[in-house]
């Protein structure tokens, strides 16, 4: 592999990697704050995906697409939590397992009445549908990059807000200890429900953004509902930073094991998690 | 966060008069029906000793593991591996070696994964499930990702497996065995111990035990006993592919586990048969005024998982619990 | 709700369903064939197991639903495409509902099971889709018939129309399962007798699209061409990322038809241009029959049939043949199969034969992606039969 090969691979890991951290972000919020297993957290992803295919497709825009979506998943985000995970906070995680797992089978079913089974394309707009010429055979689209700019401006938005802001600072108080934060006047009630409803949107957005790169089809969202508990646990559940460092973890082992090691690819990522837990049994950051 | 409830340790008299009637019934029922029900059942019987490998590490231990189907399939595997192309195998030998072989690789694997805690235990585990899953599916010496036969089924002492009735009885016992063996291991010292490992492991090491050892041992006893059920799987369906290791089979065996009840055996067991039960009826569904009900079934089972969580958190055991016990 | 009154209810149920034996209803003694339909209505393969039925039930509705003069009746049912379920469903089909022939699947996990269940019952299996090689090979059976394909015939004709074109060097890219492997095998055979050299064979774990990696390593090899078989939302993603990596125009790419099959959209078709594919249909082919068949799927299930639909009407019809010869006696097995594997089965894709192990001998097309359409430019391969080696019929 000579040095701009490997570049370009480097390059593929970091962008994969930042797309795995916006899922993944939200995901650890939702776990690390309210102790809450979701495993429905891909579906979120797929409805977000959905939701731009149907936007894009009535409005011809993805932009506007994209706005309206993350306000609608916001709502949906909100409702969900007050009407049923907010019940379930002091629950065991055997019985939010249980509950997802049902809320799996609930949103493909929803899937598939609403849009049915098919395999559906979003459009790359048109401001981004060029590329970039890497080398003579091999180009990056803009579109790429643009996704590379916003999972990094979501990630710095993300730190700044949880480490810098007051917000941030109730919501790591109530991650730390919900009791004495309600009791030091928190509204914990509210702060769960937006960080659930920030959970919720940042995977649907993340389904919004890749949609004109991957398609939108039938449980999109179980393959990557995987990788990201993987990538949540290596970070240390509950931590942001952690999230960001395993997730391009995660697409460094997947990109260069696919191309270095093809014969053991698939199971790279979860030795590595396995190595991982092994020596820091409570993933790399861990709040 | 709470570890899990086990419930209804001491099984009240109505549920033993219940197990009893079940007893009957699961005897008598191959008179009564089409050779496809009695098949449907050995397959519920199977799952059931399967629901309760799981509930020994999840319900007695508190261990939650995603991935115990990894020693389930293993077994199928290792019976086709020793099953000859058009001859059959003796159980006396390959039963004892398939199970064997899965609690083998659940010490190894217990080994890494019981120093883990919580929701990294889960994940652990399914980790290494998912290698093993892996680990199949890639390999096309191994199978590939479209799985082996198992051409001719094992007998051993008279008692051919290819036969359906004696496939039957053979599990039906083999599921009294595992029921007993766990009943009787959950009042023993060591199930005492291990229910105090999950109440509180603080308290349990505070009072000398070991507690590494006490849950390597439940999660390789565990692993064997999941072993006897895919190898038994193995042996009716004649057929074992890498799913049989993967993430939805583990799913599948604690969801039987949960909407049983967890804790005292029992409660898998009817877990087991409750949700295939369930699973048939809804699949079986009428097209009721032009909507196709039963093509919608994830709607109706996912509702039902969804209903039990929220109304009956404790499974069905625990609807049957009076009002004054408390836990 | 008291015990005692929860222990009663239970008891009864349980006793209800021990005694549901007595109470299922015999096997009518009517006069009505049972057709089984285990196709996957749920899950990824969805839609094409939606496509199989709806081209089956069409060949039959055609022929007023009658095999052989006597009238049909349908059973469901849903295989998920989940293999660990395969040989439970295939069963609940054969003996309980009793039916004389069983029309699945898609998915070559799932086919596994039935195949079992085929073989230890003798059922008549037609396969409208599966391309599992085992099936019309090691494998074979006499009751097992298949209307669709194996997985190495479409790439097998691929050879030769990249030479053709001057490909000498191609890499060769698909996930890494059964499938992937036995479309492999074609390609390999097809483009090395056609004197072609593969210069790397790449394969990523299924069902992963993160195609990017490869996509670069394809870039740095810089072959004369790239042959591949993905399907579904993966195909639709790796022709996408395919061309966002620059790689459209520059590099030619080549695949199975399965790569571009009923994917095309507004969306995707800018592009999937002049992705040129081998499949033994298009929906673009001229033939009276071709637009006869599209007419009339579209008119009743209001939407293009594909490739799936075409296979699922094929089953359909050569049931309807091998029914016609014994008159409706589906018990007169030897003449039944006799006439299924004689039958000439007047397709959409074009007339085609059945090979001595029950696979179908048929003509690829090499198709050009222009427009929303896969263009047929001409016939890859002529009346291509797959090997059926270590097959024992005929």
């Amino acid at each position: 592999m000579d040095l701009a090969n490997f570049l370009i691979q480097l390059l593929n890991s970091v962008q994969y990697g930042l797309l795995l951290f916006l899922l993944a972000a939200g995901l650890t919020l939702i776990f690390g704050i309210m102790g809450v297993v979701n495993l429905a957290h891909g579906s979120f992803y797929m409805l977000g995906a959905y939701l731009a295919y149907a936007l894009t497709g009535a409005w011809d825009s993805l932009a506007l697409a994209v706005l309206v979506g993350t306000l609608l998943s916001i709502g949906i985000g909100w409702l969900l939590e007050k009407i049923l995970f907010r019940h379930f906070y002091h629950r065991s995680h055997l019985d939010q397992v249980l509950l997802t797992f049902g809320l799996i089978y609930i949103f493909e079913e929803l899937r598939s009445m609403l849009w049915g089974d098919d395999v559906h394309s979003v459009g790359v707009p048109e401001l981004l549908n060029w590329s970039i010429n890497l080398t003579d055979t091999l180009s990056y689209p803009a579109y790429r990059l643009f996704m590379l700019v916003i999972c990094s401006v979501l990630a710095l938005g993300l730190w700044l807000l949880i480490g810098k802001t007051k917000l941030g600072m109730k919501i790591r108080a109530g991650a730390f200890n919900s009791d004495m934060a309600q009791a030091l006047g928190v509204n914990i009630v509210r702060l769960h429900a937006l960080v659930f409803a920030m959970g919720v949107a940042l995977a649907a957005l993340g389904g919004m953004l890749i949609a004109p790169l991957s398609s939108v089809y039938p449980y999109m969202g179980s393959q990557v509902l995987i990788m990201c508990f993987v990538v949540v646990v290596i970070g240390g559940i509950g931590s942001v930073r952690g999230a960001l460092t395993a997730a391009l973890l995660v697409g460094l082992v997947d990109t260069f094991g696919k191309v270095l090691l093809p014969e053991f690819a698939s199971m790279l990522v979860y030795v590595l998690m396995a190595v991982v837990l092994l020596y820091k049994p409570e993933g790399l950051f861990k709040q | 966060m709470s570890a899990p409830l086990a419930h209804l340790e001491i099984l009240p008299r109505s549920v033993h008069f219940l197990l009893a009637l079940g007893l009957l019934a699961l005897l008598a029922f191959p008179w009564t029906g089409q050779d496809f029900y009695t098949q449907m059942v050995t397959r519920m019987m199977i799952l059931a000793i399967f629901a309760m490998s799981l509930d020994l590490l999840q319900g007695i231990t508190g261990l939650v593991s995603l991935g115990h189907a990894a020693y389930f399939g293993l077994a199928g595997y290792v019976l086709a591996f020793m099953s000859p192309a058009d001859a059959a195998a003796s159980w006396l030998i390959t039963l004892p070696v398939a199970i064997l072989a899965s609690a083998l690789v659940a010490l190894v694997i217990g080994f890494f994964v019981v120093r883990t805690q919580g929701i990294y235990f889960i994940m652990v585990t399914m980790a290494f499930a998912q290698m093993l899953y892996y680990l199949f599916f890639d390999n096309k010496g191994l199978g590939g990702s479209d799985g082996l036969y198992i051409n001719v089924r094992p007998s051993a002492l008279g008692l051919d497996l290819e036969n359906k009735l004696v496939l039957y009885y053979f599990t039906l016992v083999s599921l009294v065995l595992v029921y007993v063996f766990l009943r009787r291991l959950l009042w023993s010292p060591f199930g005492r111990t291990l229910n105090g490992i999950r109440l509180n492991e603080h308290r349990t090491q505070a009072l000398g035990y070991a507690s590494f050892s006490y849950k390597l041992t439940a999660f390789t006893l565990a692993g064997a006993l999941a072993g006897l059920a895919g190898y038994l799987w193995g042996v009716q369906t004649g057929y074992v592919n890498p799913e049989l290791m993967g993430f939805h089979m583990s799913a599948h065996a604690i969801m039987m586990v949960i909407l049983g009840g967890m804790g005292n055996v029992a409660g898998a067991l009817i877990g087991a048969f409750g949700f295939e039960l369930f699973l048939h009826f809804f699949k079986d569904l009428p097209t009721v005024g032009g909507f196709d009900l039963g093509k919608h079934w994830q709607l109706w089972m996912g509702s039902l998982i969804v209903l039990v969580v929220i109304v009956a958190p404790q499974g069905l055991m625990g609807l049957l619990r009076p009002r004054s016990q408390d836990d | 709700m008291t015990t005692r009154r929860l222990v009663l209810t239970r008891s009864a149920a349980l006793l209800g369903a021990a005694s549901s034996g007595l109470l299922l209803p015999a096997n009518a003694q009517n006069n009505k064939i049972r057709i089984g339909l285990m196709l996957p209505y749920t899950g990824t393969f969805a839609q094409l197991g939606q496509a199989c039925d709806n081209g089956f039930r069409m060949a039959l509705e055609e022929k007023g639903n009658k095999l052989g003069g006597r009238d049909i009746e349908y059973f469901k049912v849903d295989d998920e495409s989940e293999p660990s379920k395969g040989v439970e469903n295939a069963s609940k089909l054969v003996q309980r509902d009793k039916v004389d022939v069983l029309i699945g699947t898609v998915h070559s996990g799932v086919q596994m099971g039935i195949h079992k269940v085929a073989r230890e019952t003798g059922v008549l299996n037609i396969i409208p889709n599966a391309g599992m090689h085992a099936a019309t090979r090691a494998l074979c059976a006499p009751n097992v018939f298949r209307t669709s394909f194996s997985n190495s015939q479409p790439t097998l004709a691929l050879g030769k129309a990249m030479m053709a074109k001057g490909h000498k060097k191609a890499v060769w890219i698909t996930w890494k399962y059964a499938a992937g492997d036995e479309a492999g095998e074609g390609f390999k055979e097809g483009y090395l007798a056609a004197g072609g050299t593969i210069v790397k064979e790449l394969g990523l774990p299924f069902p992963n699209v993160e195609f990017q990696a490869l996509l670069t390593e394809i870039a740095s090899i810089k072959p004369d061409a790239v042959a591949c078989f993905f399907s579904g939302g993966g195909a639709s993603k790796f022709i996408r990322d395919y061309a966002a990596a620059g790689l459209k125009g520059k590099i030619p790419l080549y695949g199975s038809g399965f790569l571009t099959e009923g994917l095309l959209d507004d969306d995707l078709a800018p592009s999937a241009q002049g992705i040129m594919t081998t499949l033994h249909y298009s929906t673009s082919l001229a033939s009276k029959r071709n637009d006869a068949f599209r007419l009339a799927y579209a008119k009743t299930f209001k939407m293009q049939p594909d490739v799936y639909a075409v296979q699922g009407y094929d089953a359909g019809q050569l049931l309807l043949q091998g029914a016609a010869a014994v008159n409706g006696d589906l018990s007169n097995k030897k003449a039944l199969y006799a006439a299924m594997e004689s039958a000439v089965i007047d397709s959409p894709r074009g007339k085609w034969t059945m090979s001595k192990a029950h696979n179908p001998v048929q003509d690829m097309y090499l198709r050009e992606v222009k427009g929303k359409e896969n263009i047929v430019l001409g016939v890859a391969a002529k009346a291509l039969s797959d090997s059926g080696a270590g097959c024992k019929l005929g």
